[in-house]
């Protein structure tokens, strides 16, 4: 994880090399440098199965209406401070009289993953969180992706005063550590909130991690479109007469797509993990909504009387957060020719 | 040089001024009616009151003079933090030796052990050891402290007993203080292990494909000698200035999650519970601390570079 900026701008930066590798001469005639990469990419069977494994958790949180209404038969804020549950045949408190929240009970029908503190189905609620996580991760990635890959080019295609304005502030953006300005966005904006939204929503956090990225994104793009517009096929659609839009965005574009792939699972990995770290520190997601980042920090007030409560959503963000970084380096591998050589 | 040391000081000076100013006015509009004294004051104040606090700390200046003002306060050591009721300089003195022990702790730890781990899945590139490690440097930048830190509380800390569940004890007592220092240098250290090492195993495998490497060899260098005195010299380059920024970057309040999570009551802590605080001042000194840190660390790397490199020297 990138909680420091200077790490995430130099994984950028590797990625960013290994994309720019790719020629379209590579490998057998009248094969597509994307059908080689998919090549290469079935054969890396660790890296696929990670794939598979980030599709089964999103699938899994997506179902999270089904399994609340139909298996588990509560709500993810449906508290229960005083019932009782059958496990292994005998009843059972689901919060102690020291008010400790029951175990894990493995029936899937009652308390799967056992109650929080406010005798709450933690399975469930794992679920709903995990719904926030993705969701607030995959829109801060695309806006993140968006807005860096326009700023990257605009400024990479014109240079000059327009180039001069957007990497001075995206200097001025990553010489802050990106959760301390996360953190500072993230309560400014909850506390004021966001004029168009009226209240707190799941999109603050979201616009908050997204931002803070961007330059991230915009600084390798920008740098490899500085070598791209020298190139011939960019003076040939000049001397066509093609506009300098149709230019970045139908000539310049499609030849950084591949770091543009490569950038989606780094930036996906890591809008997740931000999210969580603003949630834990309060900064994030806002009561009602949960993510796995309030679960953490909610369950702490269990310990030391319980700690599935911290644990559960621990593991689902770090299993999340895992399968997609393992996937992304599987695919910047199938991506990047010379990998074999490294290898 | 001496010019490119010149622009690269006025840029960090302007970079300085322009963040805290976007902090300062960030939290000008966050507050509430944008006047700190009606939130120093209580919520039981007569307004006769918060105009008096507001007048008192010059609240009912314009923002420019408000600015000025506070960071004046910063520079010269007198800035007071309305909200949490202490100097500002003297907190951050005395959060500063718990930060410092966790970055140059952690630092130490994560660049030794991601050189001789890159080293090893470089020398064994594309066998068994080397795919594992891949594996595990993912598993490792995937662990953010507030999972790592609280299993590690949880398990080793209270089941086993084997580590305190967090807080920070001065250096006068060594043996305790290295033993609450421990898992949080590890906790830190995990997350950059991974990528280091992945960083240097890359760099090590291009640098034995370079000319330098074959004449080594071809002087009949043992490979030990070629790999030690030749390959690792130029492929620590990268990770040294890269690991100088990361450390800047603690020590100047950068782990807060690290710091929160073991509770160490260092500068990364503060930070966050001034954020909580609406604490404008004691937030902009230490956003000034971590770009005088970044600054300072910088020209140290600058020097152990031409250490390494002999041909930055003679330029």
């Amino acid at each position: 994880m990138s909680f420091s900026g200077s790490e995430l701008r130099a994984e950028l930066a590797f990625a960013a090399q290994a994309a720019e590798g790719e020629e379209p001469a590579s490998g057998p005639p009248g094969i597509g440098p994307y059908k080689l990469a998919w090549r290469r990419m079935r054969r890396n069977k660790v890296s696929l199965f990670f794939g598979v494994l980030f599709l089964l958790v999103v699938i899994l949180c997506l179902l999270a209406p089904i399994y609340s209404q139909d298996v588990a038969h509560i709500g993810p804020n449906t508290g229960n401070l005083t019932g009782q549950i059958k496990v292994g045949g005998k009843l059972e408190y689901i919060l102690s009289l020291q008010g400790i929240p029951i175990g894990p009970t493995w029936d899937i029908h009652h308390y799967f993953l056992g109650a929080d503190s406010n005798g709450r189905d933690v399975a469930v609620r794992l679920l709903y969180g995990g719904r926030s996580s993705l969701y607030i991760g995959v829109v801060a990635m695309l806006i993140t992706m968006v807005f860096g890959t326009i700023l990257g080019i605009i400024a990479g295609y014109f240079r000059g005063w327009i180039d001069a304005i957007v990497s001075r502030m995206s200097d001025l953006v990553w010489s802050y550590p990106a959760v301390l300005l996360g953190i500072t966005l993230g309560t400014v904006l909850n506390v004021r909130g966001l004029w168009i939204f009226h209240s707190t929503t799941l999109l603050t956090t979201a616009l908050v991690v997204g931002f803070v990225y961007i330059p991230y994104v915009v600084r390798p793009i920008r740098a490899q479109v500085l070598t791209l517009r020298e190139r011939e096929f960019v003076d040939a659609a000049r001397q066509q007469g093609l506009g300098s839009l149709r230019i970045m965005f139908g000539e310049v574009l499609p030849n950084v797509a591949s770091t543009i792939i490569i950038f989606v699972p780094l930036m996906l990995a890591n809008a997740i993990l931000l999210e969580a770290a603003l949630s834990f520190l309060g900064a994030g997601v806002q009561a009602p909504n949960s993510s796995w980042g309030t679960m953490i920090e909610a369950g702490l007030v269990d310990f030391p009387g319980a700690f599935h409560t911290v644990l559960a959503p621990g593991i689902m963000l770090v299993l999340a957060v895992m399968s997609v970084n393992i996937f992304g380096d599987g695919l910047r591998d199938a991506l990047d020719p010379r990998s074999k050589a490294a290898i | 040089m001496a010019r490119f040391v010149t622009r690269r000081l006025l840029t960090m000076v302007l970079m300085l001024f322009a963040i805290s100013l976007v902090t300062f006015l960030l939290f000008i509009v966050a507050l509430p009616g944008g006047n700190p004294a009606a939130m120093i004051a209580g919520r039981l104040a007569t307004p006769a009151e918060v105009h008096l606090i507001a007048v008192h700390y010059g609240f009912d200046k314009p923002i420019y003079v408000q600015y000025i003002h506070t960071m004046a306060n910063i520079f010269d050591g007198s800035a007071f933090s309305y909200q949490q009721g202490f100097n500002v300089l003297s907190q951050i003195g005395t959060d500063l030796p718990a930060t410092l022990s966790l970055a140059i702790g952690a630092g130490i730890l994560w660049l030794l052990s991601s050189i001789a781990l890159g080293t090893l899945a470089a020398i064994r590139s594309g066998k068994y050891t080397d795919r594992v490690l891949t594996v595990l440097s993912m598993v490792g930048v995937s662990l953010p402290p507030f999972v790592l830190g609280n299993v590690l509380i949880i398990y080793v800390g209270y089941k086993a007993s084997l580590i305190p569940l967090g807080g920070y004890v001065s250096l006068s007592h060594p043996a305790q203080w290295l033993w609450h220092m421990l898992a949080p240098w590890f906790t830190l250290s995990v997350l950059f292990v991974g990528f280091y090492s992945r960083v240097l195993r890359g760099s090590i495998l291009d640098a034995m494909g370079e000319d330098y490497v074959r004449t080594a060899r071809a002087k009949g260098l043992s490979e030990p000698q070629v790999l030690v005195k030749h390959v690792l010299r130029m492929s620590l380059l990268p990770i040294i200035s890269l690991w100088g920024l990361d450390i800047a970057q603690v020590i100047g309040g950068g782990a807060i999650l690290t710091e929160t999570v073991f509770n160490l009551h260092g500068v990364g802590q503060q930070a966050a519970l001034s954020i909580g605080n609406f604490d404008t001042v004691t937030l902009l000194t230490i956003v000034m601390l971590t770009a005088l840190s970044v600054v300072v660390v910088g020209a140290l790397i600058d020097i152990l570079y031409a250490v390494l490199d002999p041909r930055i020297r003679l330029s």
